[in-house]
């Protein structure tokens, strides 16, 4: 099993350095670059004379692989992502100071969306083509075809005339309010967990009744087990496999979500970072945001491919 | 079944003699009877059920086998021609604005009601589907066309090649499609193109993967050996042997990516970063300045997601029929469960 992990963390890092070096080029791209933005800004002297310098202080002289290795040597050892443009802030510290609620939005969305969605999809399985399973797979459906931003902004909007209650936005700090904290995050965590919730109720739902069709589905029901054992232990145990690889392929749509809900919900987390840093042209935090993410998405990859084995006796002794 | 019965009839009187013993030669005189009796006829058998155009078979199944499928086909035809005949069918302009009545309720006047500045929302719904039709439809055909050069090139010559082109392809799949189109408009800025292009890119290299598989199976097939030795060139082969052995597979993509393009259209505008102002984009109306007066004026977030809502879903059952009906490898987990073995 070590020596699996430690595999596959190798295999991480040609992806990471790729990544980052995507991340760099898009940076490096943009057509009015940070040195125009900085001329234009202190109107002091010779244009040509002021950017030659400026280039030579920001390092942007030299060739591009060089350029790429300090920066990203930078990121390895120090951790130091660059400073923001405007604030002047380190940006990993943005990001921290940020990465809490997404992360807390994001784990909220994830529990409620399974909590919908295996219940559902279970349902639905072993009463096939009954009422329950109609109304299950119309739910299914319409999670995926609702737009979390407008469910969203729905609910903002209609309670709010029709009673004059809308959803508390005050963001409290888990350590001194549990509860309120709690509460902040309960209605955009629901909103975003429905979204997810359709895929993985389908994708429940069709594994179930695969597995239902098994031998070893049949010998527990002649064993005469009860119906409880047989969903729960036998049957729900063999078909998690997809959807735990299903859970780990959401959640690169989990964090472009959560961009959305914060947004709606103005929780600042790294989505709204994201958003400000984008429309001030902060490209440090961007691209600190993005390599921030990318690390996320191949760290929860990792974590899906290890609970194979815990699963999957059959992985495990492979 | 229906076009095979007049010239299968005298042949079915025939079978049943054949198979004899049958409890009454009328009822073989139905057509379901018939065909069954004519394929134990064997190669002899002149009646050959029609060849149907491809096109043809694929709507005559999508209604037989999948009627909730045909059913978001139809959604699918009703935006299509909503998109292209808006112009007739808006009773007002998308920005013909009319201060006095601002903010009006639904009406039998404006039956959707006025947005802040007075302008007809059911208007701008019916223009929003046009546009919604145009980035659509091209950022699909654009992003299908980067996914079939990606798969194929890098599923035919494998390899190196390959390798290094998949590494690229993984490492750029490790970016939420969402934080690389936000990336992508702060680089090049919004506009209706810049979103076309780059929902072209971000969904052409996500679906790559899918046509690179089809590819790399198609190569190991014989005739592609055959093609080879008889000295036809790679881009013979790749047009006139790969091609059109993974037609399936890229009509499947093209269709289920639209809904996928629409929806972060419509994401990108709500967020600011899609389709600047004036243009009537779903996102964008239910985004900027109109935010401010959905309290007084409900009805202004309620139309826009409404329409995306039900495009969004129209498009995803027809999407899943098609893959169903077309690449029947591809069912899968996320299609729909037959139930059956």
């Amino acid at each position: 099993m070590y020596a699996y992990i430690l595999r596959r963390l190798l295999t991480i890092i040609p992806t990471l350095i790729i990544a980052s070096f995507i991340v760099f080029s898009l940076i490096r791209l943009v057509p009015g670059d940070v040195i125009d933005m900085m001329v234009s800004q202190h109107d002091i002297g010779d244009a040509e004379v002021t950017r030659a310098t400026l280039e030579k202080a920001m390092g942007l002289d030299k060739p591009i692989y060089i350029q790429f290795g300090a920066w990203l040597g930078k990121i390895a050892l120090h951790g130091d992502f660059g400073d923001s443009l405007w604030k002047g802030t380190a940006v990993a510290d943005e990001i921290l100071a940020r990465a809490p609620v997404t992360f807390e939005l994001g784990l909220i969305a994830l529990t409620i969306g399974l909590l919908l969605a295996l219940p559902i999809g279970i349902y639905s399985a072993i009463r096939q083509d009954t009422i329950g399973d109609y109304i299950g797979r119309t739910v299914a459906i319409l999670g995926m075809a609702i737009p979390a931003f407008w469910l969203g902004t729905m609910i903002m909007v209609y309670p709010a005339s029709w009673w004059g209650w809308s959803p508390s936005i005050k963001l409290v700090p888990f350590s001194e309010d549990p509860i309120g904290n709690l509460k902040t995050f309960l209605v955009p965590g629901t909103v975003l967990g429905f979204a997810l919730a359709g895929v993985t109720m389908r994708m429940t739902r069709a594994m179930m009744l695969e597995v239902l069709r098994q031998d070893y589905i049949r010998t527990a029901w002649a064993k005469g087990l009860k119906e409880k054992v047989v969903i729960l232990r036998h049957a729900l145990k063999n078909s998690l496999i997809p959807v735990v690889t299903l859970i780990g392929l959401q959640v690169p749509i989990l964090v472009g979500g959560t961009i959305v809900i914060e947004q709606i919900f103005v929780l600042p987390g790294m989505g709204l970072l994201m958003l400000e840093a984008v429309n001030q042209r902060d490209y440090p935090i961007i691209a600190g945001v993005m390599l921030f993410i990318g690390l996320v998405v191949l760290f929860v990859n990792l974590m899906v491919d290890m609970s194979y084995g815990w699963l999957d006796p059959k992985v495990r002794h492979k | 079944m229906r076009e095979n019965f007049v010239t299968v009839d005298h042949n079915s009187d025939k079978g049943s003699f054949m198979t004899d013993g049958t409890t009454s030669a009328t009822h073989s005189r139905d057509a379901a009877a018939a065909s069954s009796l004519q394929t134990e006829e064997g190669p002899n058998n002149t009646v050959v059920p029609k060849a149907r155009g491809f096109t043809a078979d694929f709507f005559i199944r999508l209604f037989r086998e999948k009627p909730l499928g045909a059913f978001g086909g139809i959604i699918v035809l009703i935006l299509l021609l909503t998109g292209i005949f808006a112009d007739v069918l808006a009773p007002f302009g998308f920005n013909e604005m009319s201060p006095l009545n601002r903010l009006k309720m639904p009406s039998l006047e404006h039956l959707m009601g006025t947005d802040q500045l007075g302008r007809d929302m059911l208007s701008r719904i019916i223009y929003g589907a046009r546009l919604s039709v145009i980035v659509g439809l091209a950022a699909t055909t654009l992003s299908t066309i980067i996914s079939v050069f990606i798969g194929v090139t890098s599923g035919f010559i494998g390899g190196k090649f390959d390798m290094y082109i998949q590494r690229l392809v993984d490492a750029w799949m490790i970016f939420p499609a969402l934080v690389m189109l936000i990336v992508f408009v702060s680089v090049f800025g919004p506009g209706m193109w810049t979103i076309i292009i780059i929902l072209g890119i971000q969904y052409g290299i996500g679906g790559s993967r899918i046509i690179r598989g089809a590819t790399m199976s198609t190569k190991e097939n014989m005739y592609i050996r055959a093609a080879d030795s008889i000295g036809a060139s790679v881009p013979r082969i790749l047009v006139r042997h790969i091609l059109p052995n993974i037609m399936a597979p890229i009509i499947v993509i093209f269709t289920t990516r639209i809904a996928a393009v629409i929806l972060s259209e419509a994401t990108l505008s709500f967020l600011g970063l899609g389709i600047p102002a004036p243009a009537p984009s779903w996102g964008g109306m239910l985004s900027g300045a109109g935010r401010a007066f959905m309290l007084k004026a409900p009805h202004l977030a309620l139309f826009p997601g409404l329409a995306l809502t039900i495009v969004v879903y129209g498009v995803n059952i027809f999407g899943d029929a098609a893959r169903d009906l077309l690449d029947p490898r591809l069912r899968g987990g996320l299609g729909s469960y037959s139930g059956k073995k």
